[in-house]
């Protein structure tokens, strides 16, 4: 592999794994913040306020560390990838041109009002200001992914004499197929780790004692939101995104499977690890035929297997996206059980003294984030060696003069500065948590202030 | 329709000149202006409700410059990928600066983040300068339009010119003294008392430097490129925009004496468009001039996109700019006015109960 290609990808994959580390918490808090501000008005409460308020604060931050990330993001297609913008950028940047008018615009004004608005403004202007954010944070969510959908599968453009894409229809690129069922299952994904934090702080304040009321609340919202957006990954989301890589990207089911083998009644791989030098799949356990029928609805389809396509049209790196492949889907399973689960107890009163189920809630929070990763690689990875599915290929896309060392100090740079952030983060977001929605505004809480996670007088 | 999105983009850029700029310019004065938890505190709250929203000027400029003129895009970008990366890391700095510092309410904390908010300012500007100064110079094209310069070679203005050079390390200060105007005027609109008067006092005393850098780098600018004459020469008109350049500068001398300070502001917003779209005016239709072979420069002829994604693109960024012009009104509007100490305010206060 030619070594400036090989930190290029590395660079891009590093900044926006990154990168996607925060947009999937604010696109999955801001409607459970919208639903707070309704209640609130709706009921008159000043309790559920307060919820908002406090939720507000952690979505500040995550939005923060998501803009500062982001920004990079947009300028990579160039510094990085000069080749293939200059090869897709008659159509890709349509899209993403129109997420900074679009959606950046709505979401960076309505957070200003949003965050200092609220006394000076009234309760309904902040509503508004509430839900505008959250349309901007999705609507920049369907931009980015219709700008990926179209790298898994061109549409709406033309080869012009120069070779490069130009946009022939418009509105084929918004509304292209894939970029829909990415676009649902992605948003399930981000609201699977909204909900999943926010049953965890619920669960967390619950299992301290400590601001009780809020505890309760977060976690009624936190499961009922988790238990709906786990299931709606697995079906239809799920499922109709497989089918849509079965129908253009064979070559890349067959590798998220590991089936070497072109077969009728293609077993479904649970557990296994790839053999690619020898071709198989070392200690394997699978539902016979399982692949077959939720590919195609019928338990003798055949399934075209890695031997239908020639070497150079594989997948480049088969372990790595099977692995992703089966954590992401082996997660998904786990949280539609544990959810099922704890909305059961929530249903029946019992959610709150089953101490149990709450130790399970509080810790969950970070699969989410691995599982949305997972996805997010599954997609990347499975892609390869296309950047453009069957138009041009990764080797063929980066900046010709940016040189391997100068990729490789800008890498390192960003690893400097995305570790420090990282742990400025994570302090904030504990102090956050530490201080609960009860001590917003000056009002005490009930708490004695021994009770509090830093002790009285840390970092004053 | 080329030139229509020449003007289209250089619109959004200089949109993001004049609104980040000021943002930019206060970071870089707090230091000096504000004096006391209380003052500094001030100082970020008349920029804290609007600084992302103008900082995605940035981002705006950057996608339809992409969309416009792909080829561009990624000549550009990759070639000036060293400072570009460093720009990046500098705008990280400064958004962290301002957003966090008031989340602990501890004065090392403190003292820290605004460091990093005033030299991530700082060299912000210094770096947009130099920016705009290798635009008009140009840079070394190969015959397939890209090229890589390093960061500086020997200060030359030759053949194998670096990002740094003397004449844009010039227009890097020029910027520096704009921003630092700029910044310091949007203080006058949004405080008052002694805070005010000494930002009052930053700005008449810069002016003196910002007039000398003027003249001086539009000197070096036609000694180092003739050639941004002759658009001039062609169309008489565009003399109005170095006059118009001069008399904005002329009266916001009158106008900090006076102390008309709305109209100190709009006379740096002038003067910040006019340079601008001078330069722009000075340069089309070339996007990027090659010190190469002249032929390899890159125009709005040969880089832009599609005509079909030009024409369907004229209809929703006029939608889109339209609303984001609106959003940006009952914004302003929403946070018109003095920033006083009474008001709290947000993310700026320590937390209750710290
Ligand atoms: C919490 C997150 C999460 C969970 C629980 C799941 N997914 Fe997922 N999945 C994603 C988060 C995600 C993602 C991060 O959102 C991806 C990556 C690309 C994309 O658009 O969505 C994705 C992609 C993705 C793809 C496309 C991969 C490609 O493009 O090559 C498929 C076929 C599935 N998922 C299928 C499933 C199935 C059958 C699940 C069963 C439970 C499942 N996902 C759970
Ligand atoms: C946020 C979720 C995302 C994650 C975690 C992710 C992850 C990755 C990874 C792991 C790679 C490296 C693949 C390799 O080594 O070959 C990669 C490459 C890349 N991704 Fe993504 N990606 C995400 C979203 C996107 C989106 C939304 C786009 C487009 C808009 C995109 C465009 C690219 C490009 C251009 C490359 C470089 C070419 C390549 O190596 O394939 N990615 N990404
Ligand atoms: C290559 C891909 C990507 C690019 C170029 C990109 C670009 C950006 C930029 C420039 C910002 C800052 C906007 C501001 O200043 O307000 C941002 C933030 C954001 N991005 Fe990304 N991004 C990418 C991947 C993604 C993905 C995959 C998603 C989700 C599906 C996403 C969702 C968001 C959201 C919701 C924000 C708002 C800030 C936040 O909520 O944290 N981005 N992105």
């Amino acid at each position: 592999m030619d070594d400036a290609l090989t930190i290029h990808r590395l660079h891009f994959a590093f900044t926006i794994t990154y990168h996607y580390l925060f947009p999937q918490l604010t696109m999955g808090l801001a409607p459970l913040v919208v639903v707070f501000k309704s209640l609130a008005l709706w009921k008159g409460d000043e309790r559920y306020n307060r919820a908002a308020r406090f939720w507000a604060k952690i979505f500040a931050v995550n939005f923060l560390f998501g803009v500062v990330t982001g920004i990079p993001m947009e300028f990579q297609f160039g510094t990085n990838w000069a080749r293939f913008s200059q090869f897709s950028g008659g159509v890709i940047a349509t899209a993403l041109a129109m997420e900074g008018v679009f959606a950046f615009f709505l979401e960076s004004s309505f957070l200003g009002l949003f965050l200092f608005g609220e006394k000076r403004f009234g309760q309904r202007v902040h509503w508004l200001a509430a839900f505008m954010v959250f349309a901007g944070s999705w609507l920049s969510g369907y931009f980015i992914i219709v700008t990926d959908a179209w790298m898994q599968r061109p549409v709406g453009f033309e080869l012009a004499a120069d070779g490069t894409a130009h946009l022939v229809s418009f509105w084929a690129l918004l509304f292209n197929e894939w970029a829909f069922w990415q676009y649902v299952h992605n948003m399930g994904g981000a609201l699977v780790t909204g909900s999943f934090v926010m049953a965890a702080v619920g669960a967390f304040y619950l299992l301290s004692r400590r601001q009780e009321e809020y505890g309760r609340l977060f976690l009624k919202v936190g499961v009922t939101a988790a238990v709906a957006a786990s299931c709606f990954q697995l079906f239809p989301s799920g499922d109709r995104h497989g089918k849509l890589i079965a129908e253009h990207q064979p070559a890349t089911l067959a590798a998220m499977e590991c089936l070497f083998r072109t077969q009728p009644g293609a077993p479904l791989v649970l557990v296994g690890q790839p053999n690619v030098a020898e071709q198989k799949l070392d200690n394997p356990i699978h539902v016979p035929k399982a692949l077959s029928f939720l590919t195609y609805q019928h338990w003798e389809a055949e399934v075209k297997g890695l031997d239908a396509f020639p070497r150079d049209r594989w997948p480049d790196n088969i372990p790595l996206l099977y692995y992703s492949y089966h954590i992401m889907v082996g997660l998904g399973s786990i949280f539609i059980a544990v959810t099922s689960v704890a909305a059961f107890l929530l249903w029946r009163q019992r959610l709150y003294g089953a101490r149990w189920m709450l130790w399970i809630l509080m810790l969950s929070f970070p699969f989410p984030y691995i599982a949305n990763t997972a996805g997010w690689m599954t997609a990347e990875l499975g892609r390869q060696p296309w950047l453009a599915y069957g138009l041009m290929r990764t080797s063929e896309g980066f900046s010709p003069t940016v040189s391997s060392g100068n990729g490789l100090f800008t890498l390192i740079g960003f690893m400097g500065m995305y570790f420090v952030m990282g742990v400025l983060f994570l302090f904030l977001m504990w102090r956050e948590v530490g201080h609960g929605p009860g001590f917003l505004d000056g009002h005490e809480s009930k708490t004695p202030p021994s009770a509090r996670i830093l002790p009285e007088g840390a970092g004053a | 329709m080329e030139t229509l999105w020449f003007i289209l983009v250089a619109f959004m850029l200089v949109a993001y000149a004049a609104l980040d700029g000021f943002d930019l310019g206060v970071g870089i004065v707090h230091h000096f202006v504000a004096r006391g938890e209380d003052e500094r505190r001030l100082t970020l709250r008349a920029i804290g409700p609007v600084w992302d929203g103008n900082e995605v000027w940035l981002i705006a400029a950057a996608g339809a410059l992409f969309f416009a003129f792909p080829k561009l895009y990624a000549s550009s970008f990759s070639g000036f990928y060293l400072p570009l990366m460093i720009v990046l890391w500098l705008l990280m700095l400064r958004g962290m600066g301002v957003e966090l510092r008031g989340h602990v309410d501890d004065p090392l904390w403190r003292s820290f983040f605004d460091f990093i908010f005033s030299a991530a300012s700082l060299l912000l500007a210094v770096f947009y300068g130099a920016a705009v100064g290798n635009v008009v110079r140009g840079v070394p094209l190969n015959a397939e339009g890209y090229f890589f310069e390093a960061l500086w070679t020997d200060f030359r203005v030759g053949p194998a010119p670096g990002i740094l050079d003397w004449y844009t390390s010039l227009v890097g200060l020029l910027a520096f003294a704009t921003l630092t105007v700029h910044g310091a005027n949007w203080l006058l609109l949004k405080t008052e008392g002694e805070l005010q008067e000494r930002a009052r006092r930053v700005a008449q005393k810069c002016w003196w430097a910002l007039v000398s850098m003027t003249a001086s780098s539009l000197a070096a600018t036609v000694y180092v490129r003739p050639q941004v004459l002759d658009n001039f020469g062609r169309h008489a008109w565009g003399w109005v925009i170095p006059l118009a350049v001069a008399a904005s500068l002329i009266f916001m001398r009158y106008a900090h004496a006076r102390r008309r300070d709305a109209a100190a502001f709009f006379s740096s917003v002038v003067y910040i468009a006019g340079m601008l779209g001078g330069a722009a005016f000075a340069m089309h239709p070339h996007l990027l001039p090659a010190t190469t072979d002249p032929s390899y420069g890159l125009t709005i002829y040969n880089s832009r996109t599609g005509a079909y994604s030009l024409s369907v693109g004229l209809v929703w960024w006029l939608l889109g700019v339209a609303l984001a012009i609106g959003y940006f009104t009952f914004l302003y509007r929403s946070f018109r006015g003095k920033v006083r100490p009474e008001e709290g305010g947000g993310g700026y206060e320590a937390h209750a109960g710290d």
